[in-house]
């Protein structure tokens, strides 16, 4: 991480929905960097707006959400405002996006060869025998045997951990800068999960493509990520490397979600859990989005929302009164 | 697939057995043609050779014997009221029901899907609310009562086209069509408009329903990711999803327009097939009944047919054997 060029700068970034009951502010004012190589883990909790973090930086926000503000620069330029048809160059392309489950994101109509060919014949210019070997490269290299034949079959043929293989091999297919997983593992059994994860990552490394790993599974991220975005209700309340993350982190919100993973210890001792549910969204608390579950609340966490602060080699939390002190 | 059909002919054969019993039953049952065909006071024993020239006299399993094994061969006998072969009539009268059919439908599939897939990928614009009155009119509103507003607005009014007739008839690939000279579309315009209403109406609102649902799926959005074009996903990935139903519907209606031309054909005195069953009705021609039935039953049996095949080559999922 010595020479550290930046892939992508999301830059103040709102991104809200308009709905009848009112405006949900999924994503609040959220900055982060991405580097080259990177693997960047976005956890929290449901609802948090990772996934919409997600969506936003390739412009895929449905009716009624929107972009409100914020700049999303990747290759020296913003991308917030791009036409569809620009923005399509990019996507698949330069940043391509994985889904949590796959038993849906594949085409069930078509066959995994026409769906692998399809974004060559987009985004590559390739002769049609050149686009075949491509695509049964793609498939050994996500670890699929036989993939010539595999080619002409149907989504439904393959098992779920096969087909989120396939995912994966169609977010590689044109070598892009940037991929986007979201909870690329959620979904499938927990034996597969590794599996999965550590051809991620291997893939990733071999191809000298940065990765957003979009989770709820601090577990993953630990075991993933080089850097860390936690998020809440919308905002980025900690980021830094994983280990500062692990180990020394700030917010009182990190330090329940990493409290609440269950551990191997041979001691069965009870989980810790965060107090009480996410807010709701179209009432977010005054201050602190935090403050009602906190354990370390005062009463200025309920007037005043923190800032975002820097704490030193790019550990930053938005927290009055953060779990280490003196680091200040 | 060889399993498949063997059976799938075996079921259309039990089908069409059902069909031609209730056929016989029916026309035998219904009116007495003697009366018909005879002068009112022509004698007991004039008609008695009637009814034996008919083979009326003889048990009804024979007859029904006599019938089915000349259904096989393709005879009915000759229309009462015409003198000729009734299939052969039918037969005749057919290419001018299947050239506003085909017409009709062609419209169907153009304005049904494109409209459908229009409204449903933007459920919220006010082209698709604009796009879903037409449709709920089209649905409403009965197709005779909509020919009748077309002939007086575009024939009556504006003169911009003919009120009724086939016009000039060309010929294409040895077939005497309307569909081969411009006189023959002006005529067949307005009596395809009013068969493909409600059809037009009806896919639009089945498209739009399938759409909507389909575009929250996962593998939508994967599509997008991909960078494919939004016209590329409704029509590539998509529109396929949801075809289902619609071949489904599409074969319904199909079969119910070549068979049930009857009201259209009327109001535009179009000389095809639904005419001459109406006619047959009012003059109690059983010839042309029982064969005009038995006809749109092979007809129902055939389309359904294809609409299952289709099913196959529209979902990889669908397995006709289980």
């Amino acid at each position: 991480m010595e020479e550290r060029n930046k892939v992508l700068e999301v830059k103040n970034l709102k991104t809200w929905f308009h709905t009848f009951k009112g405006v949900v502010k999924a994503v609040d004012d959220v900055s982060f960097e991405l580097y080259e190589k990177e693997i960047l883990g976005i956890v929290g909790e449901s609802g948090g707006g990772k996934s919409i973090t997600g969506f936003s930086i390739i412009n895929m926000i449905d009716e009624p959400g929107i972009i409100e503000t914020g700049e999303i620069l990747f290759e020296g330029r913003n991308i917030v405002r791009l036409s569809e048809g620009e923005m399509n160059k990019i996507r698949g392309k330069k940043i391509s996006m994985i889904f949590q489950d796959p038993m849906t994101s594949l085409n069930p109509v078509y066959t995994i060869g026409k769906q692998l060919e399809e974004i060559l014949i987009l985004h590559e210019s390739l002769s049609k025998k050149e686009r075949r070997n491509r695509c049964i490269e793609l498939l050994k290299a996500v670890g699929i045997s036989n993939a010539e034949k595999r080619l002409k079959n149907y989504p439904h043929e393959f098992s779920g951990g096969m087909r989120q293989r396939v995912v994966i091999a169609i977010a590689l297919a044109s070598n892009p800068k940037i991929i986007i997983a979201d909870e690329p593992t959620t979904a499938l059994d927990v034996t597969i999960q590794a599996q999965i994860l550590r051809l991620m990552k291997k893939l990733v490394r071999e191809n000298n493509c940065a990765l957003i790993l979009i989770t709820h599974d601090l577990a993953v991220i630990a075991e993933m990520a080089d850097r860390v975005n936690v998020m809440y209700c919308g905002k980025i309340v900690e980021s830094g490397y994983t280990r500062d993350i692990i180990f020394h982190h700030l917010h009182p919100y990190t330090q329940g979600l990493i409290g609440s993973i269950p551990g191997t210890d041979t001691e069965k001792k009870r989980l810790t859990t965060i107090e009480g549910v996410v807010p709701n969204m179209f009432d977010l608390p005054k201050g602190c989005k935090f403050a009602p579950r906190c354990a370390y609340r005062q009463p200025v966490c309920f007037e005043e929302e923190p800032e975002i602060r820097d704490f030193g080699d790019n550990h930053r939390a938005a927290c009055f009164f953060p779990v280490r002190e003196g680091a200040v | 697939m060889f399993k498949y059909l063997l059976k799938r002919t075996f079921q259309m054969v039990f089908v069409l057995f059902i069909v031609s019993v209730i056929v016989f039953t029916m026309t035998s049952v219904i009116g007495n043609p003697v009366y018909n065909m005879l002068p009112q006071k022509a004698t007991d024993q004039q008609i008695q050779e009637v009814v034996v020239m008919l083979g009326l006299d003889k048990p009804l399993y024979v007859q029904y014997w006599i019938f089915l094994k000349n259904a096989i061969r393709g005879e009915f006998g000759r229309s009462y009221t015409h003198f000729v072969p009734a299939l052969g009539l039918i037969v005749s009268k057919f290419p001018a029901t299947i050239e506003i059919v085909i017409v009709a439908m062609g419209l169907t599939i153009l304005l049904g899907i494109s409209l459908g897939v229009l409204a449903g990928a933007r459920p919220k614009s006010k082209i698709s609310k604009l796009i879903m009155f037409g449709s709920l009119a089209g649905i409403s509103l009965p197709s005779f009562f909509m020919g009748m507003v077309y002939i007086f607005v575009f024939a009556v009014s504006l003169r911009w086209l003919p009120v009724s007739g086939r016009g000039e008839i060309g010929t294409i690939l040895g077939i005497r069509t309307s569909l081969a000279t411009l006189d023959g579309w002006r005529h067949i315009i307005l009596p395809s408009m009013t068969l493909a209403l409600l059809n037009i109406a009806t896919i639009i609102r089945l498209v739009r329903a399938g759409m909507m649902e389909v575009m929250r799926q996962d593998f939508i959005k994967f599509a997008r990711s991909k960078g494919v074009a939004a016209r590329k996903v409704l029509y590539g990935h998509a529109l396929k999803n949801i075809l289902i139903p619609v071949v489904t519907i599409f074969g319904l209606q199909l079969g119910e327009l070549i068979a049930f031309t009857t009201i259209t054909e009327t109001i535009f005195a179009w000389p095809g097939m639904g005419k001459l069953l109406i006619d047959s009705i009012t003059n109690l021609d059983r010839p042309i009944i029982s064969a005009y039935l038995l006809f749109v039953a092979i007809l129902f049996v055939v389309i359904n047919f294809v609409v299952d095949i289709l099913y196959t080559f529209i979902d990889p999922r669908i397995d006709l054997n289980s």
